[in-house]
């Protein structure tokens, strides 16, 4: 899923100074999951907003509303009514939700709530950890299941660099040398001659840079 | 293949090599770096000049190099891939050739985070494998997207491999693989566990590479106790205790560096598979010349100068 973390308030704040109608436009997918976008987290931010006018001694109206889905635009169209009062909208959704919400409503500002920082999952309660950075080039199926684009800070897709200490990656935060991790579990496996295998240079055009799409004709109407 | 570099001459001759470091200056001045190779240039076979090395910006090496060429040295080039992309790695290597560089090392490079920019959006386009591919596949006349390259550059390409980084079975595989795609001499990280060095020359040579490529193990002469300890805590440097503590109880620290530098050299010399030593004396050049006398080096082999 898509992994995100809540803004600091001040500069939500800021961009709320002024501003006397706002919505705060939740998600109830991933940024849900990971605690930063869902139900719980539209009525903390709206009521940092609502408190925030209060201090200033403005009137502010925070509307609030949450959808299955801010990625996909069947959904949005629940936001409309209250996006016609709204003078800006704080979207706690992913990166793509918040560009749905810009593209449906133009004329009004839309500010994101969250940084939506990687693809990941969770290991364990109140931990969450990357495991693909969406290469567009899936190697796993030589690696052991290990993704070295996304598990080693240098991407190296030829086996570890020099700076591994204890079989732990060189930038430290206590991870694992993903290309250590490749090599036991390959090992495990006994598919070590793999490693032999020259990997040649990624084509990177497929991880973006540039707006990707994926087109499935079978599920077009 | 043959390339005009004094550096491969004198490994395929049979010569015990030896080659140091110059750290480019944080400036825009290349006359230290003259100053050094002028230094270095008679008791060396080829003169390193690092690529922003620990990823704090310093003087590009090809222009560090450039200046190396004027002070009379032979230069060997490093090149990282994190800063540049394939594009600019090819570009590198061309110029370098077109300036009269021979030689070329290539490195991923410390990871940003490291340097005095960790802000930095690190490149990493290739890896040190792929790159070191890129360059044997330049000189043969293509670049990268298969487009003819005219004329090839003519570079020995060398690469680095620390055999303390652990584990041993995936530094000599990796070393493997380096070979396979075409490197002809290998640097080694510091030197400081000679035990640990000498397990991996021997798994190095089950697999025969001793006899496909050139190893020359590093040297860093620590100029003090406390210079040592920095460098037990760089990632992937093995230092042992026993070292850190005969350096500490030396009444002339900088002069029992030199002295632990010349041993080890002694000892590395007896170590079946090394080809020759590379002394990164870091910003201590000066030490190189009295150390590779007192390590009975001296004279180097003649070779012609550019």
């Amino acid at each position: 899923m898509i992994v995100a973390r809540r803004k600091p308030a001040p500069p939500l704040l800021a961009a709320a100074t002024g501003r006397r109608t706002v919505l705060v436009a939740g998600c109830k997918g991933c940024v849900a999951v990971c605690g930063v976008g869902g139900e719980r987290e539209v009525r903390l931010l709206a009521a940092q907003l609502e408190l925030a006018a209060k201090r200033l001694g403005q009137k502010r109206t925070v509307l609030r509303a949450t959808v299955a889905r801010q990625c996909d635009p069947g959904f949005l169209s629940s936001f409309d009514s209250l996006m016609e009062q709204a003078e800006a909208c704080f979207s706690l959704g992913c990166g793509v939700g918040v560009q749905y919400m810009a593209e449906r409503y133009p004329a009004k500002p839309v500010f994101p709530a969250v940084d939506t920082v990687f693809a990941g999952g969770s290991p364990a309660a109140g931990l969450w950890e990357e495991r693909c950075r969406m290469c567009g080039e899936c190697v796993l199926g030589e690696t052991g299941g290990i993704c070295p684009v996304s598990r080693c800070a240098k991407g190296l897709l030829n086996g570890p660099c020099g700076g591994s200490v204890n079989e732990l990656c060189e930038i430290g935060h206590n991870q694992p040398c993903a290309w250590n991790l490749i090599y036991e579990r390959l090992a495990g496996q006994g598919r070590l001659e793999g490693l032999t295998v020259i990997t040649p240079p990624k084509d990177w055009s497929r991880a973006g840079a540039g707006v990707r799409s994926v087109v499935r004709e079978d599920l077009m109407p | 293949m043959t390339t005009p570099s004094n550096l491969q001459r004198v490994l395929e001759q049979g010569h015990f090599a030896v080659t140091a470091e110059i750290g480019p200056p944080k400036g825009a001045s290349g006359e230290t770096v003259r100053r050094h190779a002028a230094l270095l240039r008679d008791c060396t076979d080829a003169q390193n000049v690092t690529d922003n090395q620990s990823a704090v910006v310093h003087m590009c090496s090809l222009a560090a190099a450039v200046h190396v060429l004027q002070a009379g040295g032979e230069p060997v080039f490093q090149l990282t891939t994190r800063d540049r992309n394939r594009l600019a790695l090819q570009s590198d290597l061309l110029g370098a050739a077109s300036l009269g560089i021979r030689n070329v090392l290539c490195l991923t490079g410390d990871h940003q985070k490291f340097g005095n920019h960790p802000q930095a959006r690190g490149v990493f386009d290739l890896d040190s494998v792929q790159l070191v591919g890129l360059a044997r596949r330049l000189c043969e006349g293509r670049f990268l997207n298969g487009d003819e390259v005219k004329p090839p550059p003519e570079l020995f390409v060398g690469a680095v491999e620390n055999p303390f980084a652990g584990p041993l079975p995936l530094r000599v595989l990796r070393l493997g693989k380096k070979i396979a795609a075409g490197a002809r001499f290998i640097q080694t990280q510091a030197v400081y566990d000679i035990e640990l060095f000498a397990r991996f020359m021997a798994a190095v040579r089950e697999q025969g590479w001793d006899k496909e490529v050139s190893i020359l193990a590093g040297v860093v002469p620590p100029k003090s106790a406390g210079a040592l300890r920095y460098i037990s805590k760089v990632p992937g440097m093995v230092v042992p205790d026993k070292l850190i503590r005969r350096m500490k109880g030396a009444a002339d620290q900088a002069r029992e560096g030199k002295r632990f530098a010349v041993e080890l050299i002694r000892h590395l010399r007896t170590i079946k598979g090394v080809r020759g030593v590379h002394i990164m004396a870091i910003r201590w050049e000066e030490a190189v010349p009295e150390i590779v006398t007192e390590a009975g080096l001296l004279p180097r082999p003649h070779a012609d100068k550019y």
